[in-house]
């Protein structure tokens, strides 16, 4: 039997979703259910001064109107912390509808339940409120004289700043020197399935809530706080979820307001957000700038580098997305000075965004990077060769894998980089000017810190149903999961369920941080390889046995059958031990205990982008040609999966180039374009020749599989290297993202 | 959205008789904008009548040469129609570039003449807007106006027409057929679209419950030499930031026929007869056409963010002709 990890399985749920038979958390099915719309606040800052609801309350179908008069209170506000800490994680530190302020425009401020959907939207039309406004702050030009410097940013996980060296020295006795800002467009999620939730109490202390989450326990958690109950009486079910991309990775406003609106009307309540509700409900990527100073020597060795960003935030929390820790490792460089400025705005605090930081904080330092290569005459892959750094140039360990320079080596063969002609604008045909560009690709290798569980129950007839409480949004982890089970267990992929999606299920942290499959990927491989050492065990002590008295590390199990390594000839199966000794079943709950942050090692995952562009020399349009991605993220569960996610990821990096912008009308501090058809992302006629490759590298450090994730890194250099071709191909340099045709014109 | 009670006509007469008999009706055909707008509130209809039934989906031969569009066809049916390929390649080439298939499926002709503007003002019920709540202001003018007018705007309104078919219909002197309470008649379409002014929320002259039967191309030979070109941010499924409808013909590299209309960037499909004329019989060369392309955006107004597309369609229109120009070259 050929091992099931890294083969190519098909998805595990791709009938069902392919047949339209997966349920998402707006189409369970839920008997005497009622919806609730949420109500926004239009203002942006400001109190409300009046409602009238009369009007709302009479329409037809309305059970309730609920605003921050009649809706009960939440019990406890929790404190902003990243999902992947494995405890109660909001999205921000502030919960609405307590009061009559308003801190952001699409701020909750009434929820209406009524039979139907569209009977409840359309009563939440008839509410009459009156506002108070004050002045708002919903851009960075508005109040970047009123910046700070924040103690610690995310939650508090993260310094606000950072150094080593003598960054001033360095620069003052630098041969070149790049010194370079760049600005970047919020960006918002925008998954195809809008976040839903779905509250049924089952009784005054039991509540049951079908959530569309990356983390169904971090919304149990969430929820007892907010809603002053045990976590025993929650219960988070996520069956399906459409896609996500951070905008599910923190626990908003919605479940507690679906389960708040449920037990005021006495019957279960769906709450589904709107696409436009989608822009103002769940966090985004900031509007952000940064600055970054390279001091090099006439070789091209840099010798110090300062990387500032400026971003908005909300009035609750000091969240910037960690922009600076990628490229503060990037390369060797003896001299560093990181720091976080902070603006506080009227927004909802913003939060994960594909690649949080790193897809920013990387074109920034790649985009220096090959300012550098054309100042000094270098070549910029040899440039990044020239500054590799062997060791964690932060703390001086060694990485625990890294692989870069092979990226390099491979993705310059794939793209046929080498012999380029460095000129800009030395390369048409016709009306479109050609120029190829790269970048580096580095992802922190982030894990949980709580033990992270997975069950494991082998029945006698062979089969097995693994579970753990991790959701599928659609990056094949119940697929991947389903291949570790079968290795660890010795049995094909077709005799192995998986189970996943309810926070019954044995806990693990918040799939985020491409940290989700590592996590229970490490917890199914002790589950099933400790159930597989069990069944040995008894085997071998067994009188019955073939394998009586063997030395249990001499016998592997293949296909179900456990047998002598080196006399493969004797041995019996699972089953006909099990049936033997009157065992129905056996079951074994595996923890994985995560290492500690500073094991010794630096952990990264790195890899190499290159893009060649086309541009219109006339009309300034930009069209990718092709993309060629290497990576090195360690062990890969399954070819096919891991493969679709990196190229998605590079798909991303290429609207967050090209189109991808949610604009600020100030006036009103509203977005004047939430929705898919003014916030453009990608389609498939965007989409070019994509190359997808990996290196592999064996990590014994990370986890028990070696695995450093494929999640997030397919994202980061992208939007670098397109910025590169572009000026290669046009001469013109590019400092804010998108880069729409108007700046090459 | 509002309640509203639905009803399907079986024949013309009585769609028409009953959406002109309730002034808070509608006809209903693709809904592919209509109902996104019915959802935002931003039309608020009580009464909807499909007229999904009715027998106005058939493309058929004019006496004379010419084609004659139900007004119900689809737009998808009327891309792949052979003979409108080969009579006005432009307009089939304005249908595809439109939209997206499951869209073109769905969406009629008249449906996309009657389309409405994608200014985010317009469809914010929240923020002032002159066409959807007259008085209100134009928000966009100082606002993220990207994707606005910069030709035939008013200080009421610079809200783009989106529509591409329009922009090849309105370089056709395509005739729009309609049935109303008061009969038919004939509209030329460079009258059907109407220029904003100080009543931005008249968009056409058609009277409530008058319906669009039918769209006529008139023949016009030249129109089989004729080409689509849009630009835009991504590849597939978007509005235009410059697009140009041009048929041209060229005898002894001198122009002796020319229709020339511009989409993205107008507030009403527009055509260019300020170009049309500096090019009647100009000679074939990119001189010609910057000079023409110049002439037309002179009256161009920009509103800050927009302000690239008096740029971006002057060289549009001179990449047009010179594809025109290298294609009549070659034959």
């Amino acid at each position: 039997m050929s091992p099931a990890i890294g083969a190519t399985l098909n998805r595990v749920d791709g009938r069902f979703k392919v047949r339209g038979e997966s349920r998402y958390s707006a189409e369970v099915p839920v008997p005497n259910l009622t919806h609730a719309v949420v109500v926004n606040a239009k203002i942006a800052s400001g109190r409300i001064t009046a409602i009238d609801t009369s009007e709302a309350e009479r329409a037809e179908g309305v059970l309730a109107v609920l605003t921050h008069r009649n809706l009960s209170p939440v019990a406890t506000v929790p404190k902003l912390l990243p999902s992947l800490a494995g405890l109660a994680a909001p999205g921000q530190s502030f919960f609405p509808m307590q009061d009559e302020t308003i801190h952001y425009a699409g701020q909750p401020v009434a929820i209406v339940v009524a039979d139907t959907i569209e009977r409840a939207d359309h009563a939440g039309t008839l509410i009459r409120f009156e506002y108070a406004p004050t002045p708002a702050t919903t851009l960075l030009d508005q109040a970047r004289d009123q910046a700070y410097v924040p103690e610690r940013i995310f939650g508090g996980l993260l310094p606000g700043h950072a150094s080593r060296g003598d960054v001033a020295k360095a620069l003052a006795e630098a041969e070149v020197c790049v010194d370079t800002t760049y600005r970047f467009a919020p960006n918002h999620h925008n998954p195809i399935e809008p976040s839903a939730s779905t509250a049924v109490w089952e009784d005054a202390d039991r509540l049951t809530v079908y959530d569309s989450t990356q983390g169904p326990n971090s919304v149990q958690f969430t929820l007892a706080e907010l809603l002053g109950l045990p976590p025993i009486s929650i219960r988070v079910v996520s069956h399906a979820v459409g896609g996500s991309f951070g905008s599910k990775a923190m626990v908003w406003h919605h479940p507690a307001l679906a389960a708040l609106a449920a037990r005021h009307v006495g019957r279960p309540v769906r709450l589904v957000l709107t696409r436009e509700q989608m822009f103002t409900s769940c966090g985004h990527r900031e509007e952000q700038e940064q600055r970054i100073t390279l001091a090099a020597g006439a070789d091209g060795r840099i010798t110090a580098l300062r990387h500032h960003k400026l971003s908005l935030t909300s009035p609750f929390d000091d969240w910037a997305e960690p922009s600076l820790q990628s490229p503060s490792v990037a390369y060797t460089s003896p001299n560093y000075e990181g720091i976080y400025h902070l603006v506080r705005g009227n927004t909802i605090t913003p939060t994960f965004t594909r690649a949080p930081g790193e897809a920013t904080g990387m074109f920034a330092l790649e985009c220096a990077m090959d300012e550098l290569a054309e100042r000094i005459g270098v070549d910029p892959l040899e440039l990044r060769l020239r500054n590799y750094s062997a060791t964690d140039p932060e703390s001086g360990k060694p990485w625990s894998s890294s692989g870069l320079t092979e990226c390099y080596q491979r993705a310059a063969e794939l793209f046929g980089w080498h012999g380029r002609d460095p000129r800009p604008r030395s390369r048409r045909e016709g009306q479109w000017l050609i120029g190829t560009g790269m970048a580096s690709a580095l992802y922190p290798v982030t894990q949980p810190v709580n033990p992270q569980r997975a069950r494991a129950r082998l029945y006698n007839d062979g089969t097995a149903v693994v579970e753990a409480g991790v959701s599928e949004f659609g990056t094949g982890v119940f697929t991947a999961m389903t291949q570790v089970a079968a290795d660890g267990l010795g049995i094909p992929v077709e005799r192995v369920r998986f189970v996943g999606g309810s926070s019954d299920l044995p806990n693990v942290t918040a799939a985020v941080g491409s940290a989700g499959t590592s996590a229970v990927g490490s917890a199914v491989h002790l589950a099933t390889t400790q159930l597989r050492d069990e069944l040995i065990r008894r085997a071998v002590a067994d009188d019955h046995s073939p394998l009586r008295g063997a030395d249990p590390a001499a016998v592997q199990v293949r296909d179900g059958k456990m047998v002598l390594r080196d006399r493969p000839d004797v041995g019996e199966t699972y089953a006909d031990l099990m049936h033997r000794t009157f065992m129905p079943d056996v079951e074994v709950l595996g923890t994985w205990n995560p290492p500690p942050q500073d094991a010794g090692y630096g952990v990264h995952t790195f890899g190499a982008q290159m893009a060649e562009v086309a541009v219109d020399a006339d009309l300034g349009v930009v069209r990718v040609r092709r993309m060629v991605g290497v990576f090195a993220p360690g062990r890969v569960l399954n070819r096919k999966t891991a493969h679709s996610q990196l190229m998605g990821g590079m798909l991303w990096g290429l609207g967050q180039a090209l189109l991808e912008a949610t604009r600020m009308d100030p006036r009103m501090g509203r977005w004047a374009n939430a929705s898919l058809g003014d916030y453009l992302v990608p389609v498939n006629a965007d989409a070019p020749d994509v190359v997808v490759d990996t290196i592999e590298v064996h990590d014994e450090v990370v986890n028990p599989l070696g695995m450093k994730g494929v999640g997030e890194i397919g994202v980061v250099g992208v939007a670098a290297a397109i910025a590169n071709a572009v000026h290669h191909a046009t001469g013109r340099r590019q400092y804010e993202l998108p880069i729409t045709l108007e700046k090459l014109l | 959205m509002r309640p509203v009670s639905y009803s399907r006509a079986t024949d013309v007469g009585a769609a028409i008789g009953a959406v002109s008999a309730d002034p808070e009706s509608a006809f209903l055909a693709g809904g592919t904008t209509q109902v996104d707008l019915l959802r935002i509130y931003v039309e608020q209809p009580r009464r909807l009548v499909d007229i999904n039934d009715l027998p106005l989906n058939r493309i058929e031969e004019l006496p004379g040469g010419g084609l004659r569009l139900g007004g119900l066809a689809r737009m998808s049916d009327v891309a792949e129609e052979p003979e409108l390929v080969r009579r006005y390649p432009m307009v089939a080439e304005a249908l595809l570039l439109g939209a997206s298939p499951q869209l073109r499926h769905m969406a009629t002709i008249a449906g996309n003449l009657m389309q409405r503007v994608r200014c985010s003002y317009f469809r914010d019920v929240a923020a002032g807007c002159n066409k959807r709540a007259p008085g209100t202001g134009c928000s966009a003018i100082d606002g993220i106006n990207r994707g606005h007018a910069v030709l035939g705007t008013s200080d009421c309104c610079i809200a783009t027409h989106p529509s591409d078919l329009g922009v090849a219909l309105v370089a056709l002197d395509a005739v729009v057929q309609t049935e109303g309470p008061g009969g038919t008649r004939s509209i030329p379409i460079d009258d059907f679209f109407l220029l904003p002014g100080q009543t931005p929320e008249r968009e056409h002259p058609l009277t409530h419950g008058e319906l669009v039967t039918g769209i006529d191309l008139p023949p016009l030979p030249v129109a089989a030499t004729s080409r689509y070109i849009k630009i835009r941010d991504r590849e597939s499924y978007e509005f235009a930031l410059a697009s140009v409808a041009v048929a041209m013909s060229v005898v002894d590299d001198r122009i002796t026929e020319i229709r020339l209309a511009l989409g993205g960037v107008a507030t009403k499909p527009w055509r260019a007869r300020q170009a049309e004329r500096l090019l009647d019989g100009a000679p074939a060369t990119t001189e010609s056409f910057t000079r023409a392309a110049e002439a037309e955006l002179a009256p161009a107004v920009p509103h800050g963010m927009n302000t690239f597309k008096i740029e971006l369609a002057r060289r549009t229109i001179v990449r047009a002709l010179e594809i025109m120009a290298q294609r009549e070259g070659t034959t």
